[in-house]
């Protein structure tokens, strides 16, 4: 079913596939403003996790029975959907994950300890979530790698000069958010990647806020890597994505060893499977990769055009009247930005913010938001931030703002 | 009073807003509003204890054979939190805060209304607290 969302009606019918949303926290209907740490799940990822045990549960791979080749099957076809969805050049260039920093800390044992040797730099921004610093941080002690810090300007937009400044023959890899969970900017990651190439260095982008938001595609871009969650796109958790490029991956050592990712063992000499099992250890989350599968086609039912246009009329009302209210601190105000808005009021915690909100049934988020080189950045201890996804009305915006005015006025 | 009279009372209070959490809350930063002003130089990294999210700044005095404790927050949730222990335990011999049963947490269900990552924050204040009593006392019995 393909939904518009040109009205009102639409929406409503477009909720009805959230069960979750249509309840009361602590008094009051619920509003989830809390997307950027995870987003709800609709009703067909929900039936796909039951119906995947209800009916075929079973070993994937390597097993000969009927129902073997059944799950084996839903978790393949989810590869190619994935493939297809970021239009990657083959499904064996998609690996499943536990999730996005799984796919990141991935890539950094596995490439960076190929690559890596002593005096060599890594490059990531000072926009990163903590799980794109502290992988690479490891890989370089290890090494004895050096870890850069491409800065950003006040609007929290990557100061693209210095990033230039700071390219060189010793630039090995570049890692860098697409959109930044805490700022909403919206990287040029293109622009990155191809200047990175011309020095040799290979890009790894971590999607994870972005492939909710906007389409993605790897080939376009031409990222070496590019990582992202199942659960900030409206499907399950423990469920990750990494594409890579075939040559890379055939090229990188295996990041885990175990069953499904050998080709032959033995006590002297084990081989190992072709991509993607090679990275693939152990018995992977099938459930939640077929379920997957199901949030893609919920995306797509949509379509990221919509997605997009209608998040970002909820940012820019929500920005617009949050603006109004005195002492109003907006963190990250970049030309390109996401559904994110993160901001402080003067003389108000964010702290107290979240706990008050809580109160009256809307859920945000406040602190650090895993990027705490960031609140250095800006010189704040955290912020508070909303983050809106294609299931958010524009009454539960006005009702957040309103809810957060009065709070404002009473602590300060 | 000793401190599970105090305790009682803090319970009857909270009793009184029939598990309303924005009652609740806004009761709290009532009673944040109340304590007694933090002396300046001590608001630093000496006398702090780190939570989650929020600072929490705690001190104590011995005065006639009674512990005093000062406390202060950045924020004015867990300034009110603080305030319950202080109420609590204040001005009790060092002794009696080592014995001392604070149970009144679970009574007033504030796990439903500060959450987990809140909870082992005030879990971090009543330790230091504690360790407060426990100087103290050592003092005392040279």
């Amino acid at each position: 079913m393909t939904l518009t969302l040109k009205d009102q009606l639409d929406l409503t019918t477009l909720r009805k596939q959230f069960p979750i949303l249509d309840q009361s926290v602590n008094g009051n209907p619920l509003i989830y403003l809390d997307n950027a740490a995870t987003t709800q799940k609709p009703l067909a990822v929900i039936s796909e996790i039951n119906r995947y045990y209800t009916e075929d549960n079973a070993n994937i791979h390597r097993g000969i029975h009927t129902m073997a080749e059944r799950a084996t099957t839903a978790y393949e076809n989810t590869r190619k959907s994935v493939a297809q969805f970021i239009n990657a050049n083959e499904s064996e260039e998609i690996i499943f994950t536990k999730g996005c920093t799984d796919s990141i800390n991935l890539v950094a044992y596995s490439l960076g300890g190929y690559l890596l040797k002593p005096g060599d730099e890594v490059l990531i921004s000072c926009m990163e979530h903590h799980s794109n610093i502290v992988p690479w941080q490891l890989i370089c002690e290890k090494t004895k790698a050096v870890l850069k810090i491409m800065p950003i300007n006040d609007k929290g937009e990557l100061i693209f000069e210095e990033f230039l400044n700071l390219l060189s023959e010793r630039t090995k890899i570049v890692s860098m958010v697409h959109i930044s969970n805490t700022l909403g900017t919206i990287n040029p990651v293109k622009e990155v990647i191809a200047a990175a190439h011309k020095w040799g260095a290979k890009v790894l982008i971590d999607g994870a806020q972005a492939t909710p938001h906007n389409k993605i595609d790897v080939k376009s871009l031409n990222c070496d890597f590019y990582a992202f969650s199942g659960h900030k796109m409206y499907g399950p958790t423990g469920v990750g994505v990494l594409y890579g490029k075939r040559s890379l991956l055939e090229a990188i050592p295996p990041y885990q060893g175990g069953g499904e990712m050998i080709k032959e063992v033995s006590f002297t000499q084990t081989t190992y499977n072709e991509i993607p099992f090679k990275f693939e250890a152990g018995t992977p989350n099938i459930a939640g990769v077929t379920a997957l599968n199901k949030a893609i086609e919920f995306v797509q039912s949509i379509g990221l055009g919509q997605i997009s246009h209608h998040e970002n009329a909820l940012l820019l009302r929500a920005t617009t009247q949050l603006s109004e209210i005195e002492g109003f601190q907006p963190m990250g105000t970049a030309s390109e930005k996401a559904s994110v808005i993160s901001f402080n009021f003067e003389g108000v915690h964010p702290f107290d913010l979240g706990v008050l909100l809580d109160a009256k049934g809307i859920a945000i988020r406040t602190g650090h938001h895993c990027t705490q080189p960031l609140m250095d950045r800006f010189k704040v201890e955290g912020t508070a931030r909303a983050s809106f996804a294609i299931y958010n009305t524009f009454e539960e915006v006005d009702q957040f703002v309103s809810s957060l005015s009065n709070l404002i006025k009473k602590l300060r | 009073m000793n401190i599970k009279v105090r305790q009682e009372e803090i319970i009857e209070e909270f009793g009184l807003l029939d598990g309303d959490l924005e009652m609740s809350i806004n009761y709290l930063i009532e009673l944040g509003d109340q304590l007694a002003p933090f002396p300046k130089n001590n608001k630093n990294d000496d006398f702090i204890v780190k939570g989650c999210q929020s600072k929490v700044w705690l001190f104590a005095q011995e005065e006639d054979q009674q512990v005093i404790f000062h406390a202060d927050s950045n924020t004015v949730v867990t300034k009110g939190l603080v305030s319950l222990l202080v109420r609590v335990l204040s001005g009790h011999r060092a002794e009696e805060i080592l014995n001392g049963d604070i149970y009144f947490p679970d009574k007033i269900g504030m796990g439903r209304f500060i959450g987990s990552q809140r909870s082992n924050g005030f879990s971090a204040m009543i330790k230091q607290m504690k360790l407060y009593a426990l100087a103290i006392n050592i003092k005392d019995k040279k």
